[in-house]
């Protein structure tokens, strides 16, 4: 298969290589079993670990790969996303439990926190959806009240990717219900903190391998030292780490659209009907050539976010909404239409397509819904035209 | 503790095309790979070292190109690799392979206290490479190990046969070959495989690990190969499925009858 050229580093390819080797060999074997079974990937990940992947985006100097771009980062998802996102987001998970502590967190904190999450040893999650607050993420009700040298945590957070599977929990909570979004702050929080429990695991349409639990603070009492940053910041740092995780999903929405459009065409390819390959039908062809061409833009835009966001931290917000916007309605439509190449196969279990349409959905729901990236860039769009 | 494992460098295939004219194998445009077997002896070397902390060296005789395999068991996490490459080892066969493996293990500056091989290279699956380095080596060998522990100069190991399997004791220096039952060989690491790429690679000529040219490659190979060529595959065939086993029996026999085998 020709590929196109982005010009990749030496560590990039490495990267990517090593990770759909490693996809091939021990995802591909287990995907459709950890769907059917809703099994957590846990012995995927600790080998990822091994394999210095859970670290990429972590600083060398507190155990992590310390990788250049992120780039790196990106490829690894999309690689594993290929084949299950199921998989690639119980990994991808861990950096956005992780962003806010590399972003904002004491250097004590994060010599504490973030070497073991480096090694795989322990995962991250990222907790700030509530029953009442999804895209209104402002209106969460979990407190967070200061007593001495503690803060008391009082609250539910739900649908939390790797609850009750991660170790370390970055929760968002109001402190100073008056200041509205500038009253949220960020904790780190373990799990076994007496008074933090987990809901039950959800049944879902799709990434079944991945846990999602509530998370239940009752009188949950957190050190003070595990605030990150100071009291009000919590919401800018949940911005912060959209900003840079949101090109993750949508690597994601591109692996996932490729590892379809790879079965697509080999179906297209080998399936006889009329005497001939269905691929001989043009009507069909087209199709195919429809999909590849949207795969590819995707990329394209997620590989130049990613590089733009190496230079550009600050500035990025709109740019990490459009390709997550983008990436993610792609592998919706070509998951469903690697369906309709596969016909009926397409929709028997036996066949990875049902999975990959099944799993594409979420995409364009968490980390911000796809009308909510479009409030971003729409909204950045008339802030800069009003200050030309 | 000094681990050292022999690997070969094997073409990714099972079903290797043979030129018919020459008799030798087909080698362009295949991938070449670490012999399967020999990559879990590469884990079984790992994990004693990790537990125990030994040195582990990978050696390996063939082409220049094999170093690409070397290479990979460094990405791995072996200490040191050494490839012996030479024009005379060129045609070697089974018993000059061992010969010179042998010679190059006896040149190694640190004694090997455990010798591991796979139990068989997926292109020639002889199996007598193992056991001839034994003999040259004048060591003792346990062939098909499924499972190994070292506990001071003692290694407990669990041979495999085809109706059980028989536990067994002995003391080091010891060769074994081992199975793929043995462990799942781990995948290589971001820092092991940029590591990889720079590290140095030590090659050893015939003459610099002392080998006699009566011993080596096609002059030192005592087996001459006649004719080689694939088997014709198999074809047709039936398969009874789904019936109880008298029922199944009875088919058979009734087969049997009706093709006046029996
Ligand atoms: C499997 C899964 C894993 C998740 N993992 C995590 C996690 O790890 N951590 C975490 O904090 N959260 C997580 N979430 C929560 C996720 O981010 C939210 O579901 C998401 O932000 C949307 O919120 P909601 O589901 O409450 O939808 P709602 O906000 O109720 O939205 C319902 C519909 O209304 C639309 N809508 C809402 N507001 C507007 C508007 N202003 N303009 C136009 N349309 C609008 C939405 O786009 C959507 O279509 C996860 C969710 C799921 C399903």
């Amino acid at each position: 298969m020709f590929e196109m050229d982005y010009g990749f580093s030496e560590s990039q390819i490495e990267i990517r290589d090593m990770v759909r080797e490693f996809a091939q060999e021990r995802v591909k074997p287990v995907r459709a079993e950890l769907d059917e079974n809703e099994e957590f990937p846990r012995e995927i990940l600790t080998e990822l670990g091994k394999m210095d992947l859970m670290g990429l985006y972590i600083p060398e100097e507190y155990g992590g790969f310390g990788c250049e771009s992120s780039l790196d980062f990106i490829l690894a998802i999309e690689e594993l996303s290929r084949v299950c996102i199921g998989v690639s987001v119980s990994y991808a998970a861990n950096a956005l439990g992780a962003d806010p502590i590399i972003i904002g967190a004491s250097d004590e904190q994060k010599k504490k926190y973030l070497p073991s999450l480096a090694s795989g040893e322990k995962l991250a999650a990222f907790a700030l959806t509530e029953p009442n607050a999804g895209s209104d993420a402002g209106g969460i009700a979990t407190t967070a009240r200061k007593v001495g040298d503690k803060y008391i945590l009082n609250g539910t957070k739900q649908w939390i990717t790797n609850g009750g599977e991660a170790d370390v929990y970055t929760v968002l909570a109001v402190t100073n219900k008056a200041k509205g979004p500038r009253g949220v702050s960020c904790f780190i929080v373990e799990k076994d903190t007496p008074g933090f429990h987990f809901g039950k695991k959800e049944k879902k349409l799709g990434i079944r391998a991945s846990a999602t639990r509530e998370l239940i603070f009752e009188d949950c009492e957190v050190p003070a030292e595990n605030l990150i940053g100071r009291e009000g910041i919590g919401f800018m740092l949940a911005m912060k780490t959209f900003d840079v995780s949101r090109p993750g999903i949508a690597a994601q929405g591109v692996g996932l659209a490729q590892g379809a459009l790879d079965e697509a065409v080999q179906y297209a390819r080998t399936r006889v009907q009329f005497g001939k390959p269905i691929a001989a039908n043009q009507g069909l062809r087209w199709m195919l050539a429809d999909m590849a061409v949207k795969v590819e833009t995707a990329r394209a835009m997620v590989y130049a976010t990613a590089r733009h966001a190496d230079k550009h931290m600050k500035n990025m917000s709109k740019f990490s909404a459009m390709c997550k916007l983008y990436a993610t309605d792609v592998s919706m439509s070509v998951t469903t239409d690697a369906v309709q190449v596969l016909g009926g196969y397409g929709f028997m279990r036996e066949y990875p397509v049902e999975k990959m349409m099944r799993d594409a959905k979420i995409l364009q729901i968490y980390e911000g819904t796809n009308q909510i990236q479009r409030e971003v860039i729409s909204h950045a769009l008339v802030k800069e035209y009003a200050s030309l | 503790m000094h681990i050292v494992v022999c690997i070969k460098q094997v073409p990714d295939t099972s079903d290797v095309k043979i030129n018919p004219e020459t008799n030798t194998l087909i080698r362009e445009g295949v991938v070449s790979i670490i012999n399967p077997f020999d990559e879990n002896a590469v884990e079984a070397a790992l994990v004693l070292k990790e537990k125990l902390g030994a040195k582990v060296t990978v050696m390996t005789m063939g082409p220049p190109q094999a170093e690409s395999a070397l290479r990979e068991t460094i990405a791995l996490g072996v200490d040191d690799v050494v490839l012996l490459s030479d024009r005379a080892f060129a045609g070697s066969d089974t018993w000059a392979t061992s010969y010179a493996l042998g010679k190059g293990i006896a040149h190694l500056e640190e004694r090997p206290d455990l010798i591991l091989f796979g139990k068989q290279a997926i292109d020639g699956d002889t199996a007598q490479v193992g056991p001839g380095v034994a003999e040259f080596l004048n060591l003792p060998i346990i062939t098909y190990v499924r499972k190994v522990e070292v506990e001071g100069q003692l290694a407990k190991v669990e041979r495999v046969f085809e109706d059980g399997y028989e536990r067994m004791e002995a003391e080091l220096p010891l060769v074994l070959t081992v199975l793929k039952e043995m462990n799942v060989p781990r995948m290589a690491s971001l820092r092991g495989r940029m590591k990889a790429k720079k590290a140095e690679i030590k090659k050893w000529t015939a003459a610099e690990i002392g080998a006699d040219p009566e011993n080596t490659g096609l002059a030192g190979s005592p087996t001459k190969v006649v004719k080689i060529f694939s088997p014709p595959k198999k074809v047709g065939g039936i398969k009874i499925e789904g019936t109880a086993a008298l029922d199944a029996a009875r088919t058979v026999v009734g087969k049997l009858k009706e093709q006046k085998v029996i």
